[in-house]
């Protein structure tokens, strides 16, 4: 089973060089620690930011540099501010390639519910059904299963949806999906000594399987 | 120049009435307008609704508001931090109306340049949608969502100048541009206040037409929610 670390640093692999990426809070805020240093990439930040730099040490702290998860933030270079109408013009517009965001549940056609649990406190969707109902390119970092061991890739969701027939791949600490057009969860990747039995156990939605699957590779 | 100076915050929300709609800048504590927040406390008024895109937290920001029962109503996209918020919420104290954050500024938006209506992607297929007319554009599903106007909006600048415009700073812009498009009234709060001419105007993000009062607020505490460091 992958840690969340390792589910970011598996997602990493997926950046290409010249993205425009956008980086949703939890597990995919830790994929910036493992994109290549070689790649040339820009992480855009829904309050209103192109060019998220690392955290600030104690000296650089500015209440007025913030990400979307609300923590502190320097601006790397070539960054660019903007209003939140403009920041979500370029979401919808489809200028940023590669959304990364958690979630509850995926069905098998790529609906996703990521922001609502009946009976708990709605807290809101934020930029979520913004982001996913415009991304051409939509990657889910997500537990396979949840606490009490049930399966999170469904045929259906059971949660209010946040959007849409639109995740294009899941990387779960067991095994990294492709979610097809025609529907089902094509499995690619198995995590490192977890057996395809056991992934298709805690797979509720439609898996397919093609020949042999390999196990991740971490450098 | 038209001069847009008032004295103080207290002076900039003295006719704020019970009952109205504000939209209020900000995202999280980032760009909020303390000073006004503050004087709104003073005022015996309730029943506002509130567009903002969060609430502030338990002691600081709108929270503050929801505290003293002076807000009927919050339009957001988030609303997480605020355990009262909860409280209000669940007791049927408050009522609550959740937006995609891009729809919601673009609704902003929408209302400041005088289109009352716009189709976007954002919640087709989902609850959002019930009840809202959809249409198919290239063969993809759309919905339309309304302009948001307010009777008074509030919004928080690094700089501005007699005349009304305002420069931001850092990810403070936020919601603040659109929102000073949006009010009948736009009370705009300023670190500092300079006289018109002193600004480049190259570098003006909110020019003053939309804005209606300034002033230089005092004491920004400018609180961080998330104090992340590196190592």
């Amino acid at each position: 089973m992958l840690t969340k670390d390792q589910i970011a640093q598996r997602i990493a692999k997926e950046v290409k060089n010249g993205q425009y990426i956008n980086l949703g809070i939890g597990i995919p805020t830790l994929v910036a620690n493992y994109i290549p240093e070689d790649l040339d990439v820009v992480l855009q930040s829904e309050n209103g930011l192109l060019g998220i730099g690392p955290f600030p040490t104690e000296a650089e702290v500015d209440p007025d540099l913030i990400n979307a998860g609300k923590q502190t933030i320097t601006l790397a270079k070539g960054s660019a501010l903007f209003n939140s109408a403009e920041s979500f013009a370029m979401i919808r517009g489809g200028h940023v390639h590669l959304t990364i965001l958690g979630a509850m549940e995926v069905s098998e056609n790529g609906d996703i519910a990521n922001w609502k649990i009946p009976g708990k406190m709605v807290k809101g969707m934020g930029g979520a059904m913004d982001l996913v109902a415009s991304a051409d390119n939509i990657i889910v970092a997500m537990q396979h299963c949840s606490k009490s061991g049930e399966s999170k890739l469904l045929s259906a969701c059971s949660l209010p949806i946040t959007g849409i027939r639109c995740v294009k791949k899941i990387v779960s600490d067991l095994a990294v999906l492709e979610v097809l057009p025609e529907g089902g969860f094509l499995l690619k990747e198995r995590a490192p000594g977890v057996s395809v039995e056991e992934i298709k156990s805690k797979t509720a939605g439609k898996l397919i399987i093609e020949g042999e699957i390999p196990e991740m590779i971490f450098d | 120049m038209i001069d847009k100076t008032v004295k103080n915050a207290q002076v900039a929300v003295a006719d704020i009435p019970s009952n109205c709609m504000l939209m209020m800048g900000g995202f999280g504590l980032s760009g909020i307008p303390e000073n006004c927040i503050s004087a709104l406390l003073e005022r015996d008024i309730n029943g506002l609704t509130i567009v903002s895109n969060n609430a502030g937290v338990d002691d600081f920001g709108i929270g503050l508001l929801l505290k003293k029962r002076m807000v009927k109503k919050m339009i957001s996209s988030y609303v997480g931090e605020n355990a009262e918020f909860e409280r209000q919420l669940l007791n049927g104290e408050l009522e609550v109306d959740l937006i995609p954050q891009g729809t919601l500024a673009e609704r902003v938006r929408a209302g400041g340049a005088g289109i009352p209506a716009f189709f976007t992607p954002a919640g087709v297929g989902t609850e959002v949608a019930e009840g809202k007319e959809t249409r198919v554009f290239e063969g993809k599903t759309y919905l339309m969502e309304n302009w948001l106007k307010a009777d008074f909006s509030i919004v928080k600048a690094w700089k501005g100048d007699t005349a009304g415009n305002l420069i931001y700073k850092g990810t403070a812009r936020n919601f603040n541009p659109i929102m000073a498009t949006a009010g009948k009234i736009c009370i705009a709060e300023v670190e500092e206040l300079v006289p018109a001419g002193e600004l480049d105007p190259n570098e003006i993000h909110t020019p003053g037409i939309y804005v209606q009062r300034i002033f230089q607020g005092v004491n920004y505490e400018k609180r961080i929610e998330q104090r992340t460091i590196s190592k």
